[in-house]
């Protein structure tokens, strides 16, 4: 890092998995344009933003699922559509949104699939499986359900199980696309710590689309806020979340202030009374 | 309902692994063994009866002139295209339903075996065809209602009702289709197609056996070594795509395959219904695994044919009822159950 040239930083550090310049579409609708993002290595980066801003699609692109109209997404300097799947899928693992347990799986069944792309016809379930089929569910709590059928499980251990099957592939980058959305406040935090444990004990990379703001802030150790495509600000929650930024990009008049448990910026939004009066003063 | 299936790795100490689950390795052995004892009834029972241990001893070569020109030149091509034609269908329409998710989403609901229909109807009734003209008429439709399908449902990937729905629309079309070439035919041609149409293993012979032989050896391999990314795509297909599988590839490569060996079991038998909508079910409940089940499915389609066209020759006589009226009113009455569980399960 300190080699590259201060002005050149951003851009040309040798960070695994960036995108540039992406043009994001949906058959004829476009999404973003132009867009770059960088993940710094070893981060907890979560992306942040409005519906509708692009995040969940950006996090498509960089997970190969949508391959970009324009520009590039780069995984360890190749292009991510150009570098076979199996390989890609040892290197990135995705929790998307919407994922299906089949009927009658077991929890331990389930987790064992994330070894896929390790497997293969001669290969199809050796004692490294094995090992890090269980090393993953005792990592996510879920070892004591190994029997339990996935589809009998609550929504919170249920989302536990998937984060074990993408763990399961053992990948140096994983993103996760809303993984707390359908949950309650505790399974939110719980899954969040989950997250911040696996970043941190780990080295994992971690990239994940959330939806509260405040979540982001506190356990992202990079933050990049989106609206209508494009990077309104990228850094450290503790260095870009601010009124002005969360006004900019939510549209939402708020202050901004230490959280009292981890000191990190906590988005308190302005009563309806505050708001009321600041749209009367405008006009 | 709800038995763990039991898995087991074979570990070498050079690093290779085999994982086997004992259930499902079981139930194809069994099946198989019906399919082949059920085989060796059917080669036994008509006019001329004969007993399944000279039948055995006929098959190893052994017999006289007389059973040997029953069982193997008459008897055996029949067994043989019915074992063949029901191991396509019960692959085919596992492969229908695993890709589209869903139980209904099978050659028979959505139109296949109509379209089919249709080819071999223009042969018999427009152009007076010979046999074998009417088995390719039945492959061109198959493969043309197959296409049709493909291109009217294929948004992003095909998705449970939406492909169901599209094929019933096909299938009513096609239903009309046959119906309208019917009225035109004259009477012969209009008995000729109707027994084609129940579906019958009635007098089919070496040559029905090997390209249906042929087809088989290419595209049961295939299909099974695609079986690992079609097991990932149960969870959908950004799990799959997120684990290196190429979803797209897979699923048109799986689709064309099952539209081929759809096609090609209609060709050979007419269109022998519920097939393919039942053996993916019972196999799966026998194995209790989940996962496409493709091998146990072939199995039980295999196994599933042959029964039932021994049951129909023992309880009707020979040559009297066509085995697709026995699939049908056996299958007829599974499917009626399934809509009922499903609908019970909220499903549908």
């Amino acid at each position: 890092m300190s080699a590259v040239p201060e002005s050149d930083s951003k851009r040309s550090t040798v960070n695994r998995l960036s995108a540039e310049n992406v043009t994001l579409a949906y058959d004829q609708r476009v999404i973003a344009e132009q867009l770059s993002v960088e993940i710094p290595d070893n981060s907890f980066t979560v992306i942040v933003g409005p519906n509708a801003c692009g995040k969940s699609t950006l996090l498509r692109a960089l997970s190969r699922m949508l391959k970009p109209s324009g520009g590039r997404v780069l995984l360890d300097g190749q292009v991510i559509q150009s570098m076979p799947a199996r390989k890609v899928a040892r290197t990135l693992g995705l929790l998307p949104q919407s994922s299906l347990a089949p009927d009658g799986i077991t929890v331990a069944a389930l987790v064992g699939r994330g070894r896929y792309p390790h497997q293969g016809l001669l290969r199809q379930w050796s004692a490294e499986d094995e090992r890090v089929v269980q090393e993953s569910m005792r990592q996510t709590g879920v070892a004591e359900l190994a029997d339990r059928y996935v589809d009998e499980l609550s929504g919170g251990q249920r989302q536990r199980v998937w984060i074990a099957m993408a763990l399961a592939q053992q990948t140096p980058l994983l993103l996760l696309d809303e993984p707390t959305t359908y949950l309650d406040i505790q399974h939110q935090i719980d899954v969040l710590d989950l997250c911040a444990e696996l970043h941190e004990t780990q080295g994992r990379t971690l990239v994940a689309v959330l939806h509260d703001l405040n979540h982001a802030a506190r356990y992202a150790t990079h933050l990049v806020a989106l609206r209508g495509g494009e990077v309104i600000a990228e850094g450290a929650p503790n260095d870009i979340v601010t009124a002005e930024l969360v006004e900019q990009v939510f549209g939402l008049r708020c202050q901004v202030i230490d959280d009292p448990e981890t000191g990190t910026p906590l988005v308190v939004p302005a009563s309806r009374k505050a708001r009321a009066e600041r749209i009367t003063a405008a006009s | 309902m709800k038995t763990r299936s039991v898995y087991r790795a074979v570990r070498t100490p050079g690093g290779l692994s085999l994982r086997l689950d004992l259930r499902a390795l079981i139930v194809v052995v069994l099946l198989l063994a019906a399919a082949c004892a059920a085989g060796v009834a059917l080669i036994g029972t008509g006019d001329a009866k004969i007993p399944a241990a000279d039948v055995l001893r006929t098959l190893a070569g052994n017999g006289t002139t007389y059973q040997d020109f029953i069982v193997n030149e008459l008897r055996l091509p029949r067994v043989l295209v019915g074992l063949l034609v029901g191991a396509s269908l019960g692959l085919g329409g596992a492969l229908f339903q695993a890709v589209s998710r869903n139980p209904l989403g099978s050659p028979d609901v959505l139109g296949l075996s109509q379209g089919s229909t249709a080819g071999a109807l223009v042969v018999i009734v427009l152009m007076s065809g010979s046999a074998t003209q009417v088995t390719l008429g039945a492959l061109a439709g198959g493969l043309v209602t197959g296409l049709s399908i493909y291109l009217l449902a294929w948004r992003q990937g095909v998705h449970g009702y939406r492909f169901v729905l599209v094929g019933i629309g096909v299938s009513a079309v096609m239903t009309a289709v046959n119906g309208y070439l019917l009225t035109k035919a004259d009477l012969v041609d209009a008995a000729r197609a109707v027994v084609w149409m129940t579906g019958s293993l009635n007098g089919r012979d070496w040559d029905q056996v090997w390209p249906l032989l042929a087809l088989c050896a290419v595209l049961v391999p295939l299909v099974l070594a695609g079986a690992g990314g079609l097991r990932m795509m149960e969870m959908g297909d950004d799990v799959a795509n997120a684990l290196g599988v190429r979803v797209q590839r897979t699923r048109l490569v799986l689709m064309v395959s099952a539209v081929l060996l759809t096609a090609a079991a209609t060709a050979a038998a007419g269109p022998v219904s519920f097939v393919a909508l039942t053996a993916p079910q019972l196999a799966r409940r026998l194995t209790r695994s989940p996962g496409p089940n493709l091998l146990p499915s072939l199995c039980m389609g295999a196994t599933l044919l042959v029964a039932a066209d021994w049951v129909s020759q023992r309880a009707f006589g020979a040559d009297q009822l066509p085995v697709g009226v026995v699939t049908g009113v056996l299958g007829g009455g599974y499917l009626l159950w399934l809509l009922v569980t499903e609908r019970r399960a909220g499903r549908i």
